[in-house]
This record gives structure tokens, sequence and C-alpha cells, in this order.
């Protein structure tokens, strides 16, 4: 899992550089572009989901501070 | 913040079914292919609206039973989470059903207006209309016990009408939609097992997040309330 999590900021930096071209280069072998690079999908919906959660416990949070105070 | 252990297996649980539900194998069918996946997720909407429903009746058969307003509130906001959790699989349903039934690019597969005929939908449909009237219900009634008293009443009917509208009906008539002859998904001879590892705890998951959504409604409204008292005062 760490050496995915790696493998995944790395990539973020790749993606980056490799910006500009497009590149047909299949030897760019990391995490990121095996399977048909379905670990981009899975990147995706996982930001989304603890994007929605962080957003929860953020209301979960005010609400507690309301009801302390009320 | 109350980050309680159900929040916190919620997140967990949510998790693994996007990474397992998403990378783990599943069974090669054709015309459905990789979109079976989306058993973890839109068939989860469903189970986990149906869940929402029951403790929001039973919510309701509460405040019948108490008169407390705690309980009417719980009630609303159960079926505010079901009814929305229910939208979404409406709405990834269609988008499903337009890459396996009704692609316009097969020939092979039905017409949209086939779909439109689909007794599964039309049935879901009505069941969501039913909780919609519940609200509209709710809003038309400005004494407070009066709505409570009537809404909850009416609960128990719009969950009595579930059942022959997305149960009953969809089975006694030729559909396209899984699950003609038993319960899909939870029967144990046609679910892939390797499919049921995901499914489950995805259920799970989702139902909890509803829930905790609805609490959240539930706290943010007694606050509101708690306010007005003391505004009358």
């Amino acid at each position: 899992m760490k050496n995915k999590l790696i493998a995944f900021i790395l990539s973020m930096g790749v993606f980056g550089a490799k910006a500009q071209e497009v590149s047909n280069n299949e030897s760019m072998a990391s995490v990121m572009r095996s399977n048909g690079k379905i670990y981009v999908v899975v990147a995706v919906v996982l930001t989304i989901l603890f994007g929605l959660i962080a957003y929860l416990i953020r209301l979960d949070r005010k609400i507690s501070k309301l009801e302390k105070e009320s | 913040m109350r980050l309680t252990w159900w929040k916190i297996t919620a997140i967990v649980l949510l998790a693994y079914a996007v990474i397992g539900g998403l990378l783990l194998p599943v069974p090669e069918l054709t015309q459905l292919g990789e979109t079976i996946r989306n058993l973890y997720y839109h068939v989860c909407m469903w189970f986990a609206m149906m869940i929402l429903f029951t403790i929001s009746i039973a919510q309701s058969i509460k405040y019948l039973r108490t008169g407390s307003i705690e309980h009417d509130i719980k009630a609303s906001s159960y079926a505010g989470v079901g009814t929305y959790l229910g939208l979404l699989g409406y709405a990834t349903g269609a988008i499903w059903a337009s890459f396996t039934w009704a692609d316009p690019n097969n020939p092979a597969f039905a017409s949209f207006g086939s779909i439109m005929r689909e007794p599964k939908l039309i049935g879901a449909a009505i069941a969501l209309l039913i909780y919609g009237a519940y609200f509209i219900l709710r809003s038309s009634i400005t004494d407070m016990d009066q709505k409570a008293r009537v809404s909850a009443v009416y609960n128990i009917f719009a969950y009595a009408m579930l059942f022959p509208s997305i149960w009953i009906i969809p089975r006694l008539l030729p559909s396209l939609h899984p699950g003609q002859e038993g319960n899909p998904a939870l029967n144990f001879n046609d679910i892939d097992a390797r499919m049921r590892m995901v499914f489950y705890p995805a259920v799970i998951g989702w139902t909890l997040l509803g829930a905790w959504i609805a609490t959240l409604k539930i706290r943010h409204k007694i606050l509101l309330e708690q306010k007005w008292f003391a505004h009358e005062k």
C-alpha cells in the first residue's frame, strides 16, 4: 500500500511533466499506467469520496460546536 | 465532532467498496461486461434507500405512540435521505441501462421506447413520487403537531406502497431488469461469491453514509427547533 502511495505521488509528477506531449511509449511502467489505467479511475473516485467525507466531517464538527453553544 | 465507530466503519467500507469494487475480479458476462461492477453502487443505493425508509417508518410509529416531536424530526430526515438515495439510484440506473439495454449503436438491444414501459422503472418512479408527496404534505401544514401526526400516518401509507410498486408488480410483468424470479443480489445462487465479498460491505457502507447524513440533518433541525423555542419565550 505504501509503495503504491509513493508510486501514485511520483506518477502525479509524471503527469505534469508529460502534459504537453502525447506519448504512446508503453515503457513508462508506473502503477497508474498499468491495467488500462484503471488505477486512475480508482484515484479519481477515491478523491471524490474522501472529499465528500471531509465535507461531512466538517459539517458534523460545526453542528457539534453549535450544540455545545446552545 | 462525534466521529464514532460506525462513521469510521462507513469510511473504511466505502473505501473498500471503491477499491475492491473497481479492482477485484468479477465474472465475465456477455452484454454487461465490466458494468456488473455497478452492483456495488447502483444496487446499493436502493438497498440503502429501503433500510433508511424502514428506519423512517419505525420513527413515525414511535411518534404516533409517544407524541414526541423528536421522532417526527427523525422520521422526516431519514425519509429525506432515503428519497435522495433513491433519486441517485434512478439516475445511475438510467446511465447503466443506456449502455446495456438500449445502446443506440447496437441494433440487437431494446429501443428506448421499450425501456419507457419497463415495470421496474415505472414502479420505482411511483414509489419516489409517493415519497415526494410526503414532503409536499409536510410543507403544506403549518401547525407543528398536526403536521407531525398527518405526515406520520402518510409515511406508513408510503412505506406500504413501496412493496407493491417496487417489489410485487415488477415481478408480475415481463421485464429486462434482473430479479424477475426472486431477490436480485440477495439470492445466494445468482450472485458470484467474489462479488458477494464486496457487495455486502458496500451495502452496509452506503447505508451508514446515508444514516450519517440523516443524523446531521436531525441535529440541525433540533438546533433550529431549540432556537425557535428560545425566540418564542
